[in-house]
């Protein structure tokens, strides 16, 4: 009983790694509707700028979170405006949106790879870590300060966008683009912000992984990534609480398999759950249905 | 394409450009088979043209689904992975001479793979756009983790010892020349077959669907008939030419068909265009002979293949041919008349 509680608790903050991740998809596709494969490439350079930052810069880990999440930050921004604003003007095909989020997506790992080279970057001790006794339970301060931080970040995100003025323009924004623009919202200043909080929420998510996990290699973004899609797409993508309680549930079930002996089929197991998601309510458990129009 | 001249079974000058493609191909594989015989082509360079031809099939292959039918899927690799896997254990376990073994594997390869392409594509291909893409990507992952997981497809170690096409005893040249033959005429025949399949009856169902799903639906076209015939289409040939790489290699190490080798191939048919079965085939051959030239730049090839990839779809994203075809005869036709230079005009999107 111990040991199953010990696994919840470890898929929770797992999960709330992916929901931190997936809300970033899930942002950038209700109001652009492009999946941006870039996106979990996005963790990996975030990591890369806490491990510059912290071991080879050496300032405190403050500093660090902050330059990760401004660099990440720039780095989407950037992204948007170089790959992605000519298409998204153009009204281009999806298939040509998904294809160039690919090619993003292969520049970015390529380009660390070479930066850094290919071989394991070690980044240890990020956040402090003391087991903290809970009841019966010895549950490690990593897992509770990422449980904590995903939270607090998460009730921010939400009162971002329901009170605050840009978070109207981005729910206008996704809720009818043309309509928007008509009442003078600028949707350029809108994607160019919702991909500026998306990429700073993934920065804040490697932080996190990296606690968890001190290793990173410039592939390591892309699993991920992959990973917190499913969970975006499993709460229903476009829906920000969707995208918290499918990261949650993703992070649970990989928990879980792990914890019943069959690690080795893990990722089958998600994507597993994606084919299902898929088949069975393509909405996802919050999302709106959109019926198509001739 | 307009079509003037349709009297007879077939028109007198498709029968001519029919004549001049096969002799054309027969000089071709003639040429190079001297060349490797005579020892002019040694084993390095015939090896990468047995690469090339089996890129041809796949990256053909891939365009028949996302070129034509106009859904992108992610996961060729996983069908091609499944197709090396059949071919590898059967000319390893069937006991039969490989000679005989062979072909039958290529056969196996294909169909057991054409299967996956029906579990796979009846339930995906209720869904469309980035949607399908996703749940190809995620069989093809879930392909790679299965072969990783089981015992008989020797897991993360990879399956060794898969036999060379011809007997034991062979010599190098002769060993050459027959992978030449079969993945040249496999690869003919793949062209020839989505050619004739893209300009059938069938095939312009096909594109409709990816004109327009709904209206092609309201005409008649039963979409979802197509649409599975294409998938598993693809997926046949994919399975075909993991039978040939199989082969080719001697081992199969399962983490060769990630989901960046899918990209790969997409890569080939986005730049040679997305609807053009030549402009696939010149881009296959581009991007397998590219690589040699930049040997010591190989620690970049996969960035300047993202960079080629951004920019081909910002600037360009029809690709290199678009929808058009490159055709011999129909150059000579432009340039025998002007007046039929408006022949060739397709319908750019």
């Amino acid at each position: 009983m111990v040991e199953f509680l010990t696994q919840i608790i470890n898929g929770l903050s797992q999960g709330s790694i992916f929901a931190l991740v997936a809300l970033g998809y899930s942002m950038v596709y209700g109001i652009t509707q492009l999946i941006n494969f870039a996106h979990g490439d996005i963790i990996m350079v975030g990591a890369y700028a806490t491990y510059v930052m912290l071991i080879l810069a050496g300032t405190p880990l403050w500093a660090a979170i902050l330059a990760a999440v401004l660099f990440c930050a720039i780095v989407g921004v950037v992204i948007e405006q170089v790959a992605y604003q000519r298409l998204l003007n153009k009204n281009a095909p999806r298939i040509s949106l998904l294809i160039t989020a690919i090619g993003v997506s292969m520049l970015l790992q390529n380009l660390f790879q070479i930066i850094f080279k290919s071989d394991a970057k070690s980044v240890s001790n990020v956040l402090p870590s003391f087991p903290i006794p809970v009841g019966p339970l010895e549950i490690s301060s990593v897992t509770l300060i990422t449980i904590a931080t995903s939270v607090v970040i998460m009730v921010l995100l939400q009162l971002l966008v329901k009170k605050t003025r840009i978070g109207k323009a981005m729910r206008a924004t996704s809720e009818d683009a043309g309509a928007a623009k008509l009442m003078g919202i600028s949707s350029r200043n809108t994607i160019a912000f919702t991909f500026a909080v998306g990429s700073g929420l993934a920065a804040v998510g490697a932080v996190l992984y990296v606690g968890a996990y001190p290793s990173i290699t410039p592939y390591m973004g892309s699993l991920l990534g992959l990973k917190a899609f499913v969970a975006a797409v499993l709460g229903g993508i476009g829906s920000i609480p969707g995208a918290m309680i499918g990261g949650l549930l993703i992070g649970l079930a990989e928990s879980l398999t792990k914890a019943a002996g069959w690690s080795q089929i893990t990722d089958a197991v998600v994507f597993g759950i994606l084919i299902l998601v898929l088949l069975l309510k393509p909405t996802g458990l919050l999302g709106r249905n959109v019926k198509e129009k001739v | 394409m307009t079509n003037q001249k349709k009297t007879g079974l077939i028109p007198k000058s498709k029968l001519l450009s029919y004549a001049v493609n096969a002799a054309l191909l027969l000089i071709t594989y003639v040429l190079f088979f001297v060349l490797i015989a005579n020892g002019t082509i040694n084993r390095y360079t015939s090896g990468i043209m047995t690469t090339m031809f089996i890129n041809i099939i796949l990256t053909v292959s891939l365009n028949l689904v996302s070129g034509f039918l106009g859904q992108l899927v992610l996961g060729h690799a996983g069908f091609m992975s499944v197709g090396a896997y059949t071919a590898a254990l059967f000319t390893l376990y069937s006991g039969l001479p490989i000679t005989i073994a062979f072909p039958i594997g290529i056969v196996l390869a294909g169909v057991v793979a054409a299967v996956f392409g029906v579990i796979i594509g009846v339930p995906a291909l209720r869904l469309r756009g980035d949607y399908l893409a996703i749940i190809t990507l995620g069989f093809g992952e879930i392909i790679r983790v299965i072969i990783l997981a089981c015992d008989f497809t020797g897991g993360a170690k990879g399956l060794r010892g898969i036999p060379t096409i011809l007997p034991q005893g062979s010599d190098a040249t002769s060993l050459s020349l027959a992978k030449y033959s079969y993945v040249f005429w496999l690869a003919v025949l793949t062209v020839v077959i989505i050619w004739a399949f893209v300009r059938s009856r069938h095939g312009r169902a096909v594109i409709a669907i990816r004109e327009d799903e709904i209206a092609a639906e309201a005409s008649g076209v039963h979409t979802t008939y197509y649409k599975l015939f294409a998938f598993v289409m693809a997926a046949f040939f994919a399975g075909v030419a993991g039978s040939l790489y199989a082969h080719h290699i001697g081992v199969l190490d399962p983490s060769k068909f990630n989901f960046d080798y899918s990209v790969e191939i997409l890569l080939m048919a986005v730049l040679g265009g997305l609807g053009s079965i030549t402009g696939s085939i010149i881009a296959a051959v581009a991007l397998t002979i590219l690589p040699e030239f930049l040997r010591g730049f190989e620690d970049y090839r996969m960035l300047i293949y993202a960079v080629i990839l951004i920019i081909v779809m910002l600037f360009k994203p029809s690709g290199l041919m678009g929808q058009h075809e490159f055709s011999l005869s129909g150059i000579l036709a432009r340039l025998s008349s002007k007046k039929s230079g408006a022949l060739k005009k397709g319908k750019g999107e």
